[in-house]
């Protein structure tokens, strides 16, 4: 049997057979059939953003803490370059996002008619995949195999342009598991023979370290418990990347702190020091290695990744294991246990005394302020309010970001969304208000600086419109804080365009938009502001006004190597040489 | 391995992967890529070798299954061995492509272009350029009264060196199609 609709009812039907609940977008001229479909029904709720940039990164918020794909819905021309960023933004960062964009009809492609863009030849290097449908046909196939390549292997995002001339034909509907997708079946068993080699380097191993990233946490949430069992039953130190916050508990006994560039100094030196280096999911970003012929020089390096391309890349592995993180950890253990849960004990021990000693340096130690809030102090006061409580955290980019995978502790995965790959300012408002869409009643808060903010403001109104009382935790030091920490590192103090002139007034930008606004600007009102903002049902803007030239410590300056960092103010200047400098 | 004279990172001839990882030699590797026959597919391996600044020495594509609905796009590369096989990784994750072969290190293979010349002269010149055609097995396929097309298939080295004697002769201009190839045996 099968079942004639238009390509406009096509699209919803597809949706609801894959399961989707919400979709987030903006409409327009291309994409008001499938708008009209959306209306006469209620299982799938649209959420109407203020600006299509928004509706992906709160698409890439819902995706991130839920494990489920996010999906945009925008139309032709501007509607699709708005997402750009946040394709670009998904795909470093591995979320699964559809994208599905309105296109000028297929007879009209290719003569400069209104809001028309070469939306796929826009969108092919920064997608995964992605398509143009000229006929309605292929197009509910399409869109099941856009959800297949988006969710399997690596996740990442996809594009599926739709002319309006498809929207409104008739065609037949093809239905979910007719779907051709068999082609595109990412490895996901690792090799044993490779298994086996890593089981045997964690029988020996005097200095192990465990350095766990954001394949984990897209594994799944097994993942991360097979994660947990592993360090438990080794006694392995483990360190995360910022992608990676989470998988492993920030309260475990073998945890060392977020490294690389703003890591801590324990997993920094460990990650340098150590003999083995079992990388679960992580790609050796350049904020993690630093300088790469100067990265942890004595060890064995086994690698576990979905993706190949991510064997060899910057990093020379000696053990490689393709294949999805929560199959080849759960083959680790049961090789490791059936060859009788070896360790070297006496290395370990040692290795261990040798971490506590590098934990006794207190790398996040700050000074305390008699005349300002500290930022980090604020993100502690922060954590130490809402720890226990249902809590997501979302981020903006630059150093309240780094503030907070420092000074926050994740107990699960799923809890903590932030740019990590693509450094996108303006992500963690949207973001904050998809995770509030997934989960209306727990407790979401952006920790945001001012510039960051600025960027997308205007989905306060979809947090309103849509009642999710998001915490939009504002650091604001009026100041671009990461890029004036550079110039004052490496560009002899002079703050370039760095600092944020003509600031609005944040509680009364609340006021506008109807929302509560909180101003604290000195740390014996702190606790109580944040607790008025934690009580406040609905949306609530935090200007909490902080130290204006702090800098984010501890710092590994651009290259330089594990060993090399910087715990303080001590002397900043010239700390990064001229072949550091052209690095980011 | 130097008693038997096998040069590192030479692995043409051999059956094995002799490759040092870690060598900054620069290698020529020919692949082998089965694509979907879809539109823009060859603009996502194009944008690849562009994006991430990998060299392309020559391309060939065409369909080449009409009913398996795929092409083959040969690809003439250059880079360290770490480069080669991160190249091979990023075409092998595509969701378009099917298969990789590097045919220079999976065994000996087969590899023919086709160049169109175009050589302009009277007299001495021309009586050259025709001998050396004759040598290099190339066809005449257009002639006027000062002007020889000659076509040629062969290695790209054969057509180099066919093209270097031409030069001097009057060669005014030289279309290649790129390399196509094929491994050896069945």
């Amino acid at each position: 049997m099968t079942r004639q609709m238009t390509g406009a009812k096509m699209v919803v039907q597809a949706l609801k057979d894959q399961g989707v609940e919400v979709v987030f977008g903006y409409p327009g001229g291309a994409v008001l059939p499938i708008y009209d479909e959306v209306f006469q029904q209620n299982d799938i709720r649209h959420i109407l953003v203020r600006h299509e940039q928004g509706a992906i990164h709160a698409a890439e918020g819902y995706a991130r803490s839920t494990g489920k794909p996010g999906v945009v819905l925008v139309t032709s021309g501007p509607g699709a370059t708005n997402v750009v960023t946040g394709i670009v933004d998904a795909l470093m960062d591995s979320i699964p996002i559809v994208v599905l964009a309105g296109q000028v009809p297929t007879f009209m492609i290719g003569s400069d008619a209104f809001q028309e863009g070469d939306t796929v030849g826009i969108t092919r290097p920064c997608t995964k995949m992605n398509w143009l449908v000229k006929e309605t046909d292929k197009l509910a196939e399409t869109i099941h195999q856009a959800f297949h390549v988006a969710t399997s292997g690596r996740p990442g995002p996809v594009l599926v342009d739709i002319p309006k001339d498809v929207q409104f034909a008739t065609g037949t509907y093809c239905e979910k598991p007719k779907a051709k997708t068999s082609h595109y079946a990412p490895r996901v068993k690792g090799d044993p023979e490779m298994i086996t080699r890593l089981v045997e380097l964690i029988e020996t191993a005097e200095r192990p370290v465990f350095y766990t990233g954001g394949g984990v946490i897209n594994s799944g949430p097994a993942a991360s418990q097979l994660l947990r069992e592993l360090a438990e039953a080794t006694g392995f130190p483990v360190t995360s990347t910022l992608m990676g916050l989470g998988a492993y508990p920030a309260s475990g006994q073998a945890w060392l702190g977020m490294l690389g560039m703003h890591g801590t100094y324990q997993a920094n030196w460990a990650m340098h020091d150590c003999d083995l280096m079992i990388n679960i999911g992580a790609r050796f970003d350049d904020r993690i290695t630093g300088r790469i012929n100067a990265f942890s020089p004595d060890s064995k390096k086994a690698h576990i990744d979905i993706d190949p391309s991510s064997i060899n890349k910057v990093i020379h592995t000696d053990v490689p294991i393709i294949g999805d993180v929560g199959h080849v950890l759960e083959d680790v253990l049961k090789i490791w246990k059936s060859r009788g849960r070896k360790i070297n004990r006496e290395g370990l021990a040692r290795w261990w005394k040798q971490i506590e000693e590098w934990k006794a340096v207190n790398c996040l130690a700050y000074k305390p302020s008699a005349t300002s809030i500290r930022p980090q102090h604020a993100i502690a006061r922060l954590e130490a309010l809402t720890k226990g409580m249902d809590r997501y955290i979302t981020t903006e980019v630059g150093q309240h970001q780094m503030w907070a995978a420092q000074y926050l502790g994740f107990e699960d995965p799923n809890r903590w969304m932030t740019s990590g790959g693509l450094g996108t300012m303006g992500y963690g408002l949207p973001a904050s208000v998809g995770v509030q869409i997934a989960h209306p009643d727990a407790l979401v808060i952006n920790v945001a600086g001012e510039a960051s903010w600025l960027m997308n403001m205007q989905e306060m109104g979809t947090a309103m419109q849509y009642r999710a009382p998001v915490k939009q935790f504002i650091l604001n030091n009026e100041r671009l804080g990461m890029v004036r920490q550079w110039q004052e590192l490496l560009h002899g103090e002079r703050y370039s365009s760095s600092w944020s002139e003509a600031l609005p007034d944040f509680v009364k930008l609340a006021e506008a938009f109807g929302c509560k606004g909180i101003r604290c600007d000195n740390e014996a009102d702190l606790d109580d502001a944040i607790r008025e903002m934690l009580a406040y049902d609905g949306p609530v803007i935090f200007d909490c006004l902080v130290e204006k030239h702090e800098n984010c410590f501890p710092m590994i300056p651009s290259g330089n190597a594990h060993n090399d960092m910087l715990l303080g103010d001590a002397e900043t200047q010239g700390v990064i040489g001229a072949s550091g400098a052209v690095l980011v | 391995m130097s008693a038997l004279q096998i040069k590192k990172g030479s692995s043409k001839h051999s059956a094995y992967d002799l490759r040092d990882p870690n060598s900054e030699l620069i290698e020529t590797h020919t692949l082998a890529v089965s694509v979907d026959n879809e539109s823009g597919v060859l603009a996502r391996v194009i944008g690849l070798f562009s994006a991430r600044g990998y060299n392309i020495d020559s391309l060939t594509v065409a369909e080449v299954d009409h009913m398996g609905h795929r092409s083959r796009i040969t690809v003439v590369t250059s880079g360290t061995p770490q480069v080669i096989t991160q190249i091979k990784a990023q075409l092998e994750r595509m969701v378009i492509v099917h298969e990789v072969h590097d045919l220079t290190v999976e065994g000996p293979s087969v590899q023919r272009e086709l160049a169109l010349f175009k050589v302009k002269g009277r007299g001495e010149a021309r009586i050259e350029a025709l001998r050396l055609a004759e040598i290099f097995r190339a066809n005449v396929v257009d002639s006027t009264l000062e002007s020889f097309v000659f076509e040629m298939t062969g290695t790209p080295e054969k057509v180099d060196a066919f093209a270097e004697l031409m030069r001097p002769l009057g060669l005014v201009e030289v279309a290649r199609t790129g390399v196509a190839a094929l491994a050896r045996g069945a």
